[in-house]
C-alpha cells in the first residue's frame, strides 16, 4: 500500500476501479443530478473536494482515532465538509445551489466518501489520502459527467445549456424524450455504461457466484413409478 | 495504539473533534451568510425584473430594480395600501404561517391548493408608484408535484396581463416543466384579465388545442394537472380572496371603460 504511486492513486479510480461503475456506489445522486451538465459539474467538483478533504484530515488523525468511535468520527468530519461546501456553493454559486438543492447536503450519505475514510485514509498518510480522494472524486465526476452528457443531449437537445439539437417546442426539429430528463433514465444510461466497460475490461466482470444446474426431472419420475 | 482505546482519550478525540468541527461550520456559515442573503435578494429582484420583461441580460440587477420598481403593502380584503407595514422588512410567507396574520381557506375557497393566505401582500409597482406602468404581484398554488411559486405582472389598468413566470416549482421537466419555456411565457403579453370591467370574476385560463381570444392561453401539451394549476392559481389570486379588489381600483382611475 504504501508504495502506491502518485499517478496510480489519482488516475486508477477514474478507469480501472471506477467507484460508480465498477464499485457501484454513489449511485443516489447520480440518478439526481446528471440531467445537466452543468449540474454534473458543480456536484462533481462538490464530491472531489469533499472526498479530498475529508481523506486528508481523516489521514491527518488517524493514529489518535478510538477504534470503537471510528465512524463517527469519518461522519463528522464529513458532515462538517459538506456544509462548509454547501455554504459555500450558496454564496458564490447561488443559481447551481438552487438546482442542487438538497443533494449538495446528501453528499454526506455518499457511500464514495466514507468509503475512501475507511478504506484508505485510515492506513495511508495524508498527502496519500487528499490524492485518492481527488481520484475517487474524479472517477465520480468524470461518470456524472458521461450521463450528464448523454441525458442532456438527448432530453433538452443541448450541452451545457448551449442548443445542439433545436427542440420542437423551441421551433426546431427535434423531439426530445422526456424519459431523459428523469432520473430513472440514468439507471439505463449507468447501466450500459457499466456494460461498456466491462466489454473493455473483462477482469471487471465478477465471478459468477452460482450456477443453475439442470433440471433433475427423471429423478421424480422414478419415485412417483415406485 | 491500545491506549487510543481508552475512555479518557475516546471521550478527549471526540470532544476535541466536536469542537473544532463546529467552529468550522459555525464561521463557515456566519462569513458566507452577507453574501448568502445578497444573492437571495439579488435572485427575487432579478425574478420580479423579468416577469416585466423590461430586464435584459446583462443588465445591472439593483440598480434597475431601484430605478423602477417600488415595492407596496396591500391589504388584500379592502384592496388599500398599508401605511404600517414596512415593504423592505414585510415577508409575507412568514406572515401566511402564522395565524394572526393570515387567514384558514375553507376546501371550496381553497382552488390554489394553498392552505392559509397572508392578510396582506407585498406589490412591486413599476414607474410611478400613484400611476404605474406595470404591477407585479406574487402568486402561487399547488402544480402537479408540489407548489408552484410566481410572478404574475399587469398593466396599470389592472387587466391586461405582461406576464407570467415561475421561479420556484417542481413540475415534470419537459413536461409542466416548460411553464418556464420563454416561448410559452410570451403568449401571455396581452391578454385580458377580466371581462367588461367585471372584477369578481376572473375570466382567463389556460385551454387545451388552441387558445382563442383574449381571454385565453394555449394549455402546456402534456401537462394538463400542471395547466389545471395554473388556471387555478390564476383564478384564486385574481378573485375577490385575491388581487381583485386591489386590481380594481386601477380600473377606477383609468380609464372608466373595458
Amino acid at each position: 500500500m504504501a508504495t502506491d504511486s502518485v499517478k496510480d492513486v489519482v488516475l486508477s479510480p477514474v478507469f480501472k476501479n471506477n467507484p460508480i461503475a465498477l464499485q457501484v456506489l454513489g449511485i443516489c445522486s447520480a440518478l439526481a443530478v446528471t440531467n445537466s451538465m452543468s449540474v454534473s459539474l458543480v456536484m462533481g467538483l462538490a464530491v472531489i473536494a469533499v472526498t479530498a478533504f475529508s481523506s486528508m484530515f481523516v489521514s491527518l488523525i488517524r493514529n489518535h482515532i478510538p477504534s470503537s468511535i471510528r465512524i463517527i468520527v469519518q461522519m463528522t468530519i464529513i458532515a462538517s465538509l459538506v456544509i462548509v461546501v454547501d455554504q459555500v456553493l450558496r454564496a458564490y454559486a447561488y443559481d447551481m445551489s438552487k438546482q442542487l438543492s438538497v443533494f449538495v447536503g446528501l453528499i454526506i450519505t455518499n457511500c464514495i466518501v466514507m468509503g475512501r475514510a475507511e478504506a484508505y485514509a485510515m492506513q495511508n498518510g495524508p498527502v496519500m489520502s487528499f490524492l485518492d480522494g481527488v481520484g475517487n472524486g474524479l472517477g465520480y465526476a468524470v461518470i456524472l459527467l458521461v450521463v450528464g452528457f448523454i441525458r442532456e443531449l438527448l432530453g433538452s437537445g443541448s450541452v451545457f445549456g448551449l442548443t445542439i439539437l433545436p427542440t420542437v417546442q423551441n421551433g426546431g426539429w427535434y423531439v426530445p424524450n422526456g424519459l431523459m430528463l428523469l432520473p430513472p433514465s440514468a439507471f439505463f444510461v449507468i447501466g450500459l455504461l457499466i456494460w461498456i466497460l466491462r466489454s473493455l475490461n473483462p477482469e471487471q466482470v465478477e465471478k459468477t457466484e452460482y450456477r443453475i444446474v439442470a433440471n433433475s426431472k427423471a429423478k421424480i419420475k422414478e419415485t412417483a413409478n415406485v | 495504539m491500545a491506549s487510543n482505546n481508552s475512555i479518557k482519550k475516546t471521550l478527549i478525540v471526540a470532544f476535541s473533534l466536536c469542537v473544532i468541527c463546529s467552529v468550522v461550520v459555525s464561521s463557515a456559515a456566519v462569513v458566507l451568510k452577507p453574501k448568502q442573503v445578497q444573492n437571495q435578494e439579488l435572485d427575487r429582484k432579478s425574478n420580479i425584473l423579468q416577469v416585466t420583461e423590461l430586464y435584459k441580460p446583462g443588465d445591472d440587477v439593483e440598480a434597475k430594480y431601484a430605478e423602477l420598481i417600488t415595492p407596496r403593502v396591500v391589504n388584500l380584503e379592502t384592496g388599500e395600501y398599508s401605511e404600517d407595514l414596512d415593504p423592505g422588512s414585510y415577508d409575507q410567507f412568514d406572515a401566511a404561517r402564522d395565524p394572526a396574520t393570515s387567514r384558514t381557506l375553507s376546501g371550496d375557497d381553497d382552488i390554489a391548493g394553498i392552505g392559509r393566505q397572508e392578510n396582506f401582500s407585498t406589490v412591486y409597482l413599476v414607474g410611478n408608484p400613484d400611476d404605474p406602468d406595470q404591477i407585479v404581484m406574487p402568486i402561487r398554488g399547488q402544480g402537479l408535484w408540489g407548489l408552484m411559486e410566481g410572478f404574475l405582472s399587469v398593466r396599470g389598468d389592472g387587466n391586461t396581463i405582461v406576464g407570467l413566470s415561475y421561479y420556484d416549482q417542481s413540475e415534470t421537466p419537459g413536461l409542466g416543466g416548460e411553464v418556464d419555456n420563454p416561448r410559452w411565457k410570451a403568449k401571455w403579453d396581452g391578454k385580458k384579465i377580466y371581462e367588461g370591467g367585471d372584477f369578481q370574476d376572473p375570466q382567463i385560463q389556460l385551454v387545451k388545442g388552441g387558445a382563442s381570444g383574449e381571454y385565453e392561453v394555449d394549455a402546456l401539451s402534456g401537462a394538463s394537472l400542471t395547466s389545471r394549476g395554473v388556471t387555478n392559481m390564476l383564478r384564486f389570486w385574481l378573485s375577490d380572496e385575491g388581487y381583485a379588489p386591489y386590481l380594481a381600483r386601477f380600473h377606477d382611475d383609468s380609464q372608466g371603460g373595458a
